[in-house]
């Protein structure tokens, strides 16, 4: 990979050999043609259902905000059978920010140290094992989790909220009434479970492509290996880590099962993370789905439309990020 | 304490003065008994209270004897270190209650009557019944899915990695990794508004549908990383024969890389087979056994722990039978993640080298 004028983004060296050569066979076979005319196609069918979830999606929540009596961004209700309805994504869209930045608060430091351990720490023998056991944290599947934290999270956070409250709660954000712990912080405690094993997957390879070069001559100089770390793993990584929590936020952010179970919902926004309410845009759609009339699903589309707006922009802000990183790194291998 | 660090022995010499390897150990032990002995005099009930005053007498003790004997950076190193350490266990305690509760509750009421009935006569809220029907639907949804969505994604990868040149490529790799992440619900959503405009009532294929989309793109992208392990010394020699280029690929990329596409699309399939948010908007969950996919509500494995959970109104009886069906679900998707990582350790494409 030795000449950066020719690195294009498709970076497959194979095809190289074949694709320049069409003129000179003249007509192409008509197997050729027709393979790549059904590779193609699945190529463009990609981008089709792509296109036609933005389209549909759109078409479907214009129907319900159109009718919409409140204001769509700032109504805090969800009334979609009154009859003018009234509904707004205001609650919804405060309990998935702050859900998803209690994960992020506890997932990505936790993330950063395993993927560190992993490359820098662990015993050489258990780094594969260890691995494995990260990636089985990411086989569950979220209802797993939802059943697991309901059930068993839930009543093991009563000690801590209480010990919280007790020397946190003049704060306003641990105060605690004594309510079930089925509050945002559990919610975000359960989130931040699950996006660990992406943040840490994603850090790792980062951290695994730290010239071996900075590392050693750190060592050199007498470094610490904590020293080594935050002079030469952390500045190259600082990048790859942040599109790895952007990654991971876009998963807590559109997590439904995990957040239906765990969360006992209303719709009004509470400063507390510990006192039970507020909801989430999928947990709502979840919850609300059983009840709702053909207008209540289309408001209910409406908010997911913008569920889908946002982690459309935070995958992409995450992937834009990590393509600047590959470019950067290859040049540098 | 010092005597053992006076007598450094063996490569360490030129580092100045250690403390011996056993150190970390006693000063846990040491805070940890020091913890006991602070709790039961004061009283203080909650073991997590025991557990963190342990936390900070180690920190505290390791920060004081490393930095009196080895130096302040050699303290923070050790400190960092014992950070780490914590992390990676602080992962470790909730998989390990999760496998742990799973496993205890869901072998109360697992047995062969269990799998092999539905819950069409049973009260949620009464013992009995089993998860038959939703077995039935899940394996029918997301093979319906898989036949779908693993066709789709190879050709794209193909096109990707074979053909692909210029604007096409680009664009439909930048959207592959924005499908990645997509939140089930929205693709449920989807499908569900397609379902709206049409009139439609729940079937199990409107289900298969949004796993399909869901899944095309992680099959993309595992085998893109695939098709690029291949070597191009075999293509070329292929071509030099004049084979044709779809029969190059068909007959020589394929066969050299068909354990690690077989991997990414198992892989895949277990991530779909957990997905429940767009099955609960499309497939409804039926009690009675449905083995018509498009035709009526079906029931489905991670939706049936959903409303066994949610309806249920807390009845013992409903909850042992979600943590059954989670056992059975995590053990069915364990095992496809175990022979798939089986078949890519035995197929692994031969790179060059």
């Amino acid at each position: 990979m030795g000449t950066p004028t020719q690195i294009t983004d498709a970076p497959p060296p194979a095809s190289q050999p074949a694709v320049d050569k069409r003129a000179a066979r003249g007509a192409t076979r008509p197997g050729d043609r027709i393979f790549l005319g059904l590779s193609r196609g699945s190529g463009i069918l990609l981008l089709v259902v792509m296109a036609a979830i933005a389209v549909f999606l759109t078409y479907r929540a214009s129907l319900a905000i159109s009718k919409d009596q409140g204001n769509f961004l700032t109504t805090f209700q969800w009334d979609t059978n009154l009859v003018p309805p009234n509904f707004g994504i205001a609650v919804l869209a405060f309990g998935t920010v702050v859900s998803s930045i209690v994960a992020m608060v506890i997932a990505v430091p936790v993330a950063v140290a395993i993927a560190l351990f992993l490359t820098h720490y662990a015993p050489r023998r258990l780094r594969g094992p260890i691995a494995y056991v990260i990636d089985l944290l990411a086989a569950v599947p979220s209802i797993v989790y939802g059943l697991w934290g309901a059930l068993v999270l839930v009543p093991q956070m009563t000690g801590l909220f209480s010990w919280l409250n007790d020397y946190f709660g003049w704060t306003g954000v641990f105060s605690w009434e004594g309510g079930a712990p089925r509050s945002m912080l559990t919610v975000g405690i359960l989130l931040a479970i699950m996006i660990l094993p992406i943040i840490t997957n994603v850090s790792r390879e980062v951290f695994r492509q730290v010239p071996q070069m900075h590392e050693e001559a750190a060592l050199a100089l007498g470094a610490t290996r904590w020293e080594v770390i935050r002079m030469a793993v952390i500045p190259f990584g600082r990048s790859g880590v942040i599109s790895a929590s952007m990654l991971g936020l876009g998963r807590a952010l559109g997590e439904t099962m995990a957040v239906a179970t765990v969360l006992s919902p209303t719709f009004d926004i509470q400063a507390s993370l510990l006192d039970p309410g507020g909801g989430t845009f999928a947990q709502n759609i979840a919850s609300k789905f059983g009840e709702a009339t053909e207008f209540g699903r289309d408001a209910l589309i409406a908010s997911g439309l913008v569920l889908f707006v946002i982690t459309l922009l935070v995958n992409g802000a995450a992937r834009a990020i990590i393509a600047r990183r590959k470019e950067y790194s290859g040049a540098n291998a | 304490m010092s005597t053992a660090t006076v007598t450094p022995k063996g490569p360490s010499t030129l580092r100045g003065a250690r403390l011996p390897k056993w150190s970390p150990y006693a000063i846990a032990g040491g805070s940890i008994a020091v913890a006991i002995g602070i709790g039961l005099a004061g009283g203080l009930h909650s073991r997590v209270q025991w557990g963190l005053i342990a936390a900070i007498l180690y920190v505290v003790g390791t920060y004081a004897i490393a930095s009196a004997v080895e130096g302040k950076r050699q303290a923070k190193d050790r400190i960092a270190t014992s950070f780490v350490w914590v992390a990676f266990l602080l992962a470790v305690v909730p998989l390990a209650s999760l496998i742990w509760s799973t496993v205890v509750r869901g072998v109360k009421v697992l047995d062969v009557y269990f799998l092999t009935h539905s819950m069409g006569v049973v009260a949620d809220t009464e013992p009995g019944g089993g998860i038959y029907h939703a077995i039935l639907g899940t394996l029918e949804q997301v093979g319906l899915a898989t036949v779908i969505a693993a066709p789709i994604g190879v050709l794209t990868a193909i096109y990707l990695v074979e053909y692909g040149r210029g604007n096409l490529s680009r664009a439909i790799t930048f959207f592959v990794d924005v499908m990645t992440g997509i939140p089930s619900i929205v693709a449920g959503l989807f499908i569900l508004s397609l379902m709206l405009m049409f009139d439609m009532e729940p079937f199990g294929f409107a289900g298969s549908l949004a796993l399909a989309i869901l899944m095309m793109p992680v099959v993309v992208r595992s085998t893109e990383e695939m098709l690029k392990l291949v070597p191009n010394e075999l293509r070329e020699a292929s071509l030099a024969l004049g084979v044709p280029k779809w029969r190059t690929i068909l007959k020589v990329v394929l066969p050299t890389s068909i354990g690690g596409i077989t991997t990414g699309i198992m892989l895949s399939i277990a991530r779909i087979t957990g997905e429940t948010a767009p099955v609960l908007l499309l497939v409804w969950g039926n009690a009675f056994i449905n083995a018509n996919p498009f035709e009526g509500a079906q029931a489905s494995l991670p939706l049936y722990i959903y409303q066994q959970y949610a309806n249920s109104a807390g009845s013992g009886a409903a909850y042992d039978r979600a943590w059954a069906a989670s056992l059975t679900l995590i053990a069915f998707v364990m095992l496809l993640n175990l022979v798939a990582r089986g078949i890519a350790r035995w197929k692994a494409p031969k790179t060059g080298r």
